[in-house]
């Protein structure tokens, strides 16, 4: 076991080095493809009314006249051993793993990201936390009432949940729920657990409740399905001919078998959330992993770009190799 | 004289006193339509020509929102007019714009200097005195030399390339200068001199009658060399103003409270009433609209407007409406017509699409009337000085366009037919899609086929349609564009967009279009010129010179509509700004 987690951490590491070639090569090559010089590269950077001095010299502080690859290289160093940077009235040290420094807000980009991990993980963990719960029971439900008003009423309104788009029930629920009723937070609200636990989860709520509609939907339809399969296998059959309560037939013997998809999902789900839950976190204006893509984005700050992606890279690998972990326990074959 | 009229006019004088005790009463009969009255009764539009709610009450906590993070605060890289406007609460630049609903607010007011600017040597040289007994928020006095290394660290754009440029183009700095952090011990005196600690004196490389405009540039706000981190100031800045930074969270939020060293009797113009200013960066727009009408914020800060969404639901209820104004800003929202790009060389191709195009389609595209703007005609929009109405080229009573008169330049222009070219926008842009696809449509009844081309509004100027040699070679006839002045003066509004000069091979530059060497000429002669009315008839005279050459389709004089915190108080829109002013505003607890 323990090999099998050292080999897919160093698959997670050239993972992360691949992503990053990649993203690197997108944001300088593309431009340069459509005949983009290294100073018109350097125009994003400067003033409405910057004159071609300005231009140059900012060409040359941010190394666009270099070759790309050393223009890399520069940033690799930078993550691998640390980098210095010049603010004008000095010199500072940014130690490893420097992921350089944004060319916008000339703030460096780790200590952004360690400050926005802790917004981006409560938003993830708590909304699958109530997702889990709610669509995995819904499911359940549904599967062992097919047919049911209850199955037809949950498939419905989780038939809703796909299909509305996260920024509009999310600001219907801030529109009603927080601003006319008054029950939740406004937006752009965050309080770190560690600092006030209630406070956290008064933010945290709606955009949980917000995010977890959208994935419940999608859990309850899987796990309904997947009962539904699972219940009508010869094993389960046996299980009740054995005379075990149907409660230990439906748990032990019936969702276990239909969980392994779901775990699958789920770990992608979850680290792609944990990358980042983009429109979320812009309904609710919560300054998490994915908010900052986007700004990174709009403004074409590569430093910005490479930080949201190497992290969301390294989460999205991380939740397989939990999940893959989690197949053992779930499922007994595995182990064997 | 009626009621209304007698009810603003002692709105404005409220105003332009400063000082009074809140009037109270008056305002607009609340009909919904409004009448630009202040006073304290809602109705629409009632800060755009008076002042709102007018009171001297002091504290409380006024609530802000940004839709994006602050480009900076540093006053010496910043470059948003909210900013600009924002930044008085903390700094205090030579001069100011006057704070003062309607055109009252263009006009320069003394801030830290005692004066106007005092030009000397025929506009090459000015001096200001400033004020004694300004206070940091430690206690030390604000001196000539603060303020000389304020603007010479400005002029470093390795370390601020985002910010204003006007000072290193216009001061004569030394050869080889690089700022105060690079070339420490080089002598600047040939650009900025302080004889004493209440003179500075600007030497310029030649002669620019306009300059007191460039001494209320937030880059002229005092920076203490000795407390200045370079581009790490922007989190630890100095106060010079009423309040200073209680504390930063990049990205993310900040407060202001009262600076304890302010010293009202220095300060004419601030009336700092409330407590202490709560921040918060990068909302999402359409959520601090909700905010705003729920009360939950008081200002939404890049005052830029409310969003599509909430547009209809404002103008559509009473209640919602009398609380909003229908801001004019010194902005046009025009397209560049390519003199660069084959068959639109000749002048009649040009001129086809300056009568060919439906005026309305392009103002509906815009937002329509309210969040649009009003059709335009000229370069210059309404609020720049100089500003002339004209129309070289009549579209009928209709404003859809005079086919016919197109259809005779397209024969002139050897394209009986009509002919083909591209037309850029700005893909994030609905507005300009829509403005594309107007273009595209009306056109069309003459001939012209055009074809959208979308590029990424992060590149635009750099890599496309500002982009010279890709114009060309992607035949971009017409590229959807924009420009609002850094002032509201015809150096302010027209030194960037039809200056050929400003044009780089490289790219990146909004001006396309404009290559008119006479222009060129006739700004110069601009800058040189003392006398203000003469001068001001010179940017008249460009705007028509620019309009004859089609290389310019006017579109709107944007207009936006914004929406008066609950429980603000001195709420007006500064047509310096073309938004609300933010330095007197106060809020009921």
């Amino acid at each position: 076991m323990i090999t099998y987690i050292i080999r897919r951490l160093f698959a997670a590491v050239v993972l992360l080095f691949v992503v990053s070639v990649i993203t690197f090569s997108i944001f300088y090559l593309v431009p340069r493809l459509i005949g983009g010089s290294a100073e018109s590269l350097a125009t994003r950077y400067v003033g409405r009314a910057a004159t071609a001095e300005t231009v140059k010299v900012t060409t040359e502080r941010l190394g666009f006249n270099d070759p790309i690859y050393v223009q890399y290289a520069n940033w690799a160093k930078g993550v691998a051993i640390g980098t210095e940077y010049d603010y004008g009235a000095g010199v500072e040290q940014c130690p490893a793993p420097c992921l350089g420094y944004s060319f916008i807000t000339r703030q460096p980009v780790w200590p952004d990201l360690l400050d926005r991990i802790p917004v981006t993980l409560s938003l993830a963990a708590g909304a699958a936390l109530i997702w889990v719960t709610f669509g995995v029971s819904v499911g359940v439900l549904s599967a062992l009432r097919r047919g049911s008003v209850f199955d037809r009423a949950a498939m419905s309104v989780s038939l809703a949940g796909v299909s509305l788009p996260i920024f509009f029930t999310g600001l219907v629920c801030l529109s009603f729920f927080s601003y006319k009723l008054g029950w939740t937070a406004p937006g752009g609200q965050f309080v770190p657990v560690s600092e006030n636990p209630a406070k956290w989860a008064y933010a945290m709520v709606l955009p949980w409740i917000t995010l977890a509609f959208l994935f419940s939907a999608q859990y309850a339809r899987l796990t309904r399905a997947g009962m539904l399969e699972t219940m009508n296998e010869d094993y389960v059959r046996t299980a009740r001919a054995k005379g075990l309560p149907e409660k230990t037939v439906v748990v032990r013997h019936g969702l276990r078998g239909a969980l392994t998809p779901i775990l699958t999902i789920f770990g992608l789900d979850l680290g792609l959330l944990l990358g980042g839950a983009v429109l979320t976190e812009k309904t609710f204006s919560l300054n998490g992993l994915g908010k900052y893509a986007v700004d990174g984005i709009i403004a074409n700050d590569l430093p910005k770009i490479m930080g949201v992606t190497l992290t969301a890279a390294f989460f999205i690998v991380m939740a397989s190799l939990v999940v893959d972990l989690l197949y053992a326990v779930v499922d007994p074959r595995v182990r064997k | 004289m009626n009621t209304k009229r007698w009810r603003a006019l002692v709105a404005l004088a409220a105003v332009a006193s400063f000082g009074l005790a809140a009037c109270g009463g008056g305002g607009t009969d609340g009909d919904g339509d409004g009448d630009g009255g202040g006073g304290s009764e809602p109705a629409f539009n009632a800060a755009v020509e008076g002042v709102f709610n007018p009171s001297d009450k002091k504290g409380g906590t006024i609530k802000v929102a940004n839709n994006g993070d602050w480009d900076s605060l540093d006053t010496g890289e910043t470059y948003y007019g909210y900013s600009w406007n924002f930044a008085r609460l903390y700094g205090r630049s030579l001069l100011m714009f006057k704070p003062a609903p309607g055109k009252e607010s263009n006009e320069l007011v003394p801030d830290l200097a005692e004066d106007l600017g005092e030009p000397s040597d025929g506009g090459k040289t000015w001096t200001y005195k400033i004020k004694k007994g300004v206070k940091y928020q430690d206690g030390t006095e604000v001196t000539a030399k603060d303020v000389k290394h304020a603007v010479l660290r400005s002029t470093d754009k390795t370390t601020f390339p985002n910010g204003p440029a006007y000072f290193e183009a216009f001061l004569d700095l030394p050869k080889g200068y690089d700022g105060p952090y690079r070339t420490k011990d080089m002598n600047t005196d040939q650009a900025i001199e302080t004889p004493d600690d209440y003179t500075i004196v600007f030497h310029l490389k030649a002669p620019f009658s306009g300059f007191d405009f460039m001494a209320q540039l937030a880059q002229t706000m005092p920076v203490p060399e000795a407390k200045d981190t370079g581009a790490k100031y922007r989190n630890e800045i100095i106060s010079s103003g009423p309040y200073m930074f209680e504390d930063f969270e990049v990205g993310k939020s900040f407060s202001l409270v009262r600076n304890p060293e302010w010293d009202e009797s220095t300060d004419e113009f601030r009336k700092a009433l409330p407590d202490k200013y709560e921040v918060t960066l990068n909302v999402n727009p359409d959520d601090i609209d909700n905010r705003l009408i729920s009360g939950d914020v008081h200002i939404d800060i890049a005052g830029t407007g409310v969003q599509p969404a909430s547009l209809s639901r404002i103008l559509g209820d009473p209640e919602l409406k009398k609380n909003a104004d229908n801001a004019s800003i010194a902005r046009n929202w025009y397209t560049s017509i390519n003199p660069t790009v084959k068959p639109l060389d000749n002048i009649d191709c040009r001129k086809a699409i300056m009568y060919g195009m439906d005026r309305t389609a392009y103002q509906t595209a815009q937002g329509g009337e309210f969040a649009g703007g009003e059709i335009a005609t000229t370069v210059l929009p309404p609020q720049i000085p100089g500003y002339e109405k004209f129309d070289l080229y009549p579209a009928g009573e209709d404003n859809k366009g005079d086919v016919d008169k197109a259809k005779e330049h397209l024969e002139a222009c050897g394209q009986p037919d009509g002919f083909e070219t591209n037309i850029a926008y700005r893909a994030e842009r609905p507005r300009e899609k829509a403005t594309a696809e107007a273009f595209q449509q009306a056109l069309s009844r003459v001939g012209i086929k055009l074809t959208l081309r979308p590029f990424p509004q992060g590149d635009y100027f750099s890599q496309f349609a500002g982009n010279p040699p890709y114009v060309v070679k992607n035949n971009l006839g017409l590229a959807i564009n924009g420009w609002g002045a850094d002032w509201n003066d015809g150096f302010g509004f027209l030194s960037q967009i039809v200056d050929s000069r400003v044009i780089r091979p490289a790219g990146g530059s909004s001006n396309t279009s404009v290559r008119i060497p006479e222009v060129d000429k006739m700004l110069d002669d601009a800058l040189l010129e003392l006398d203000e009315d003469a001068r001001n008839k010179l940017w008249g005279e460009i705007d028509k010179r620019v309009m004859e050459e089609a290389v310019f389709f006017p579109g709107v004089y944007a207009k936006s509509l914004l929406v008066r915190g609950q429980g603000l108080t001195n709420v007006f829109v500064s047509e310096a700004f073309g938004m609300y002013d933010y330095m007197n505003m106060g809020v009921e607890e």
